[in-house]
């Protein structure tokens, strides 16, 4: 064993750098903590001189009002929590199915852009060109204009099938949710592993032997049959919840509001412009030569695309495309606007009625908050997935 | 180095000196009177009852309980300064001390006096929660709602009551609901909601000065809820609360004893010792509020007694054509009741 090094010798002198450091560190983070507690303080000081009730009491009062649209039953004689509930779930509806929608068409749109065609070259560049340089507030808003105005009233909707589009919203027919639907999910469960399995093995297959196998076609039909065999098996359910014209409204059946259309809509449609860009520049920063060298091997431009240029560009799309879903997140707060109970609108309804406005708006932040590292949390893990492998 | 640690320590000291002085408003009418203005929370848009013109000129039924306000404090009914607000924005701008008061056809509560931090003053218009639906639709009551989307604004009395009334009829009515009123009534009547409820002197004010075609729409007979509405002032200046409160009254003595913007001149010689003592002619009432003995002939002289600003703002000759109903004189089979000036 190596001889003991000599004890280092503690040096409290101003003259070191590392116990300044330490000094000027305390001292600030004294600073910030002192002025979050005077804020804190003072705002309560002030709440309670002018009389003003506060605390986070008021969650498990009655809310004692309706909401319009829920993914869960919601009845005015619950507590404000739920009614909170209501609302986050609204936003995260609005975000999730949003932000795939918005990778599907930006980076459609983004590939678009770099076609070999002019002409969807140029229709791609003016999609982009237009939705991102609108303000999202006022494309909302001309969105749910055109709903509203636009479309014919409920009793004289368009109908497609037993599809109805009106005022109103969307209606369409909804499965009546029996004992075979079960089945039917747990068919395409097992559709799902048997298409994972497929694929397991044709990639193992290709090593082995340099033999393509289907690698879309029969995964999905695999899973088709699954689902449909599922739902044979369950006794095949086909009643559907039908819409029928009402006398002001159209009556029964799944509806989609157009509030919650327009939201959707909107959002999508800006946030895409964004995503396209993203992805665009993501597949220019490949170097020419990749895809010079796919096409010297003899792969198709589909191939080129998919094995070797989205890969690489995937590195360089993934960090920006984290910060449009979070934007296209924190724009469904602006479907307030135009109606639509999102957690805002919820919190808004909530801080009237109780008054307690730095709770509700607290709240909304640690909402907002949570949802937006969620998803930077999720991204960065895809991210680190996808980074080049170093070994 | 040195001068680090000195910037520290005095931005340190400087926290600690605001944090050693809490903010607590000076009285409010010493506020006003350096200042000189009133500043006046108000609707962002209720024809009737506050809007502004093209010349940004507001009036109104409460534009002019600010006035008379301002005339009875200042002397001058021009000296107001609106802040027009929306339902979400109006208790925290009065608690935050932005506006002095608020004169927003707000409905009194338990819940906003009691944990607002808010005093209602006086009732200025009794209301109640009605509906409007397009003639077109052929609905009689409201109870044809059933199942029906209605439009409402956010952070009013109005969601509350709206639901109330649907459960207990059973009638399931769904609520859209907007920040803003201009986009309530704008979905109404592009026809996203079968109907829209508000207040019915809301809904008489919208019917008539919004709609393309007022008698394309029609307001049900129902009346849910009770809505007095009145100005709110902030707690804890009981002086202030007081000459709110009493301005009010006084607007409503002046009526019952037949004081008239024209005629408060001539009636300052009434041989009336009520009249006398509203106008400050035998006994000086306002040195109890803070104010000189002119306080209410100025505010009468500004805007008319409550009668002429209702008939000027919402009566029947007026745009809006409201009825007097409830909001007549007690003595006149209505409900305004002044509590006596003296």
């Amino acid at each position: 064993m190596a001889a003991a090094l000599p004890p280092k010798k503690q040096s409290w002198s101003w003259r070191s750098q590392a116990f300044r450091g330490i000094v000027y560190q305390v001292l600030a983070l004294s600073v910030i903590a002192f002025a979050v507690w005077f804020l804190a303080s003072n705002t309560m000081h002030n709440m309670k001189v002018r009389g003003i009730k506060s605390g986070f009491d008021f969650l498990t009062s009655t809310a004692g009002f309706d909401i319009g649209e829920s993914l869960f039953k919601f009845d005015s004689s619950e507590h404000y929590w739920r009614a909170f509930l209501v609302g986050l779930v609204n936003t995260l509806r609005v975000a999730v199915i949003g932000i795939i929608c918005t990778t599907v068409i930006g980076t459609l749109v983004g590939v678009g852009r770099l076609s070999r065609n002019a002409l969807v070259r140029a229709l791609c560049g003016a999609y982009v060109e237009w939705f991102r340089n609108i303000p999202i507030l006022l494309q909302l808003l001309v969105w749910y204009l055109l709903f509203t105005e636009v479309l014919p009233a409920a009793n004289e909707a368009w109908r497609l099938g037993n599809f109805f589009l009106s005022k109103g919203g969307l209606n369409f027919p909804s499965p009546i949710w029996a004992a075979g639907h079960k089945l039917t999910l747990a068919g395409l469960v097992a559709g799902g592993f048997a298409a994972w399995g497929w694929r397991r093995w044709a990639t193992h297959q290709f090593l082995q032997t340099g033999q393509l196998r289907s690698m879309f076609w029969v995964p999905s039909a695999l899973m088709f049959l699954g689902t449909l065999m599922g739902w044979a098996i369950g006794g095949a359910p086909t009643e559907m919840d039908v819409p029928i014209k009402g006398q002001f409204a159209i009556e029964n059946g799944g509806a989609l509001t157009p509030e919650f259309l327009a939201v959707l809509i909107g959002l999508t449609m800006y946030t895409a412009a964004f995503v396209a860009e993203v992805v665009r520049a993501g597949i220019q920063s490949v170097s020419r030569g990749q895809s010079e060298a796919a096409q010297a091997l003899g792969l198709s431009p589909g191939q080129e695309m998919r094995l070797v240029m989205l890969p690489q560009a995937l590195r360089v799309i993934i960090p920006p495309l984290t910060n449009q879903y979070l934007n296209l997140t924190k724009n469904s707060s602006l479907a307030v606007a135009i109606g639509y109970p999102d957690v805002v609108s919820i919190a808004n309804t909530a801080l009237n009625q109780t008054g307690r406005a730095v709770e509700c708006i607290a709240i909304v932040m640690l909402v907002y908050l949570t949802t937006s590292l969620a998803t930077s949390a999720l991204m960065n893990w895809y991210n680190s997935r996808a980074a080049i492998k170093e070994r | 180095m040195k001068a680090a640690l000195k910037a520290s320590l005095v931005i340190t000291s400087a926290l600690a000196a605001i944090a050693a002085a809490p903010a607590q408003a000076g009285k409010t009418l010493d506020a006003i009177k350096a200042r000189g203005q009133v500043v006046c929370g108000v609707n962002t848009g209720l024809a009737g009852f506050s809007q502004a013109d093209s010349n940004g000129k507001w009036s109104g039924l409460d534009v002019d309980v600010c006035r008379a306000i301002a005339a009875a404090t200042l002397g001058d009914a021009e000296k107001v300064k609106y802040v027009p607000l929306n339902a979400q924005q109006r208790f925290t701008a009065l608690q935050s001390g932005e506006v002095d008061i608020l004169s927003r056809n707000t409905t009194f509560t338990l819940t906003r006096d009691g944990s607002l931090g808010l005093h209602s003053t006086g009732v200025t218009y009794y209301d109640g929660q009605g509906f409007m639906v397009p003639v077109k639709s052929g609905m009689k009551n409201a109870k044809q709602l059933k199942n029906q989307t209605v439009c409402v604004q956010s952070g009013t009395t109005t969601e509350k009551n709206l639901t109330d009334y649907s459960k207990a009829n059973n009638l399931g009515i769904k609520p859209v609901v907007f920040e803003k009123v201009e986009a309530a009534t704008g979905a109404y009547f592009a026809g996203r909601c079968v109907a829209y409820t508000t207040d019915a002197s809301g809904l008489a004010s919208v019917r008539n000065k919004e709609a393309k075609n007022p008698a394309e729409h029609v307001i049900l007979p129902e009346l849910i809820s009770k809505e007095p509405l009145g100005p709110m002032v902030r707690r804890g200046d009981d002086e202030w609360f007081a000459i709110a409160k009493w301005v009010i009254h006084g607007l409503l003595e002046a009526e019952e004893y037949g004081v008239t913007a024209a005629n408060v001149d001539q009636m300052k010689s009434s041989a009336d010792p009520v009249v006398q003592r509203i106008l400050g002619v035998s006994e000086d009432t306002g040195k109890h509020l803070g104010l000189d003995k002119e306080w209410m002939a100025r505010a009468v002289k500004a805007t008319g007694n409550y009668g002429e600003i209702f008939e000027r703002n919402v009566g029947p000759k007026s745009a809006l054509g409201l009825p007097r109903g409830v909001n007549n004189q007690w003595n006149k089979g209505g409900l305004m009741y002044a509590y006596p000036v003296r």
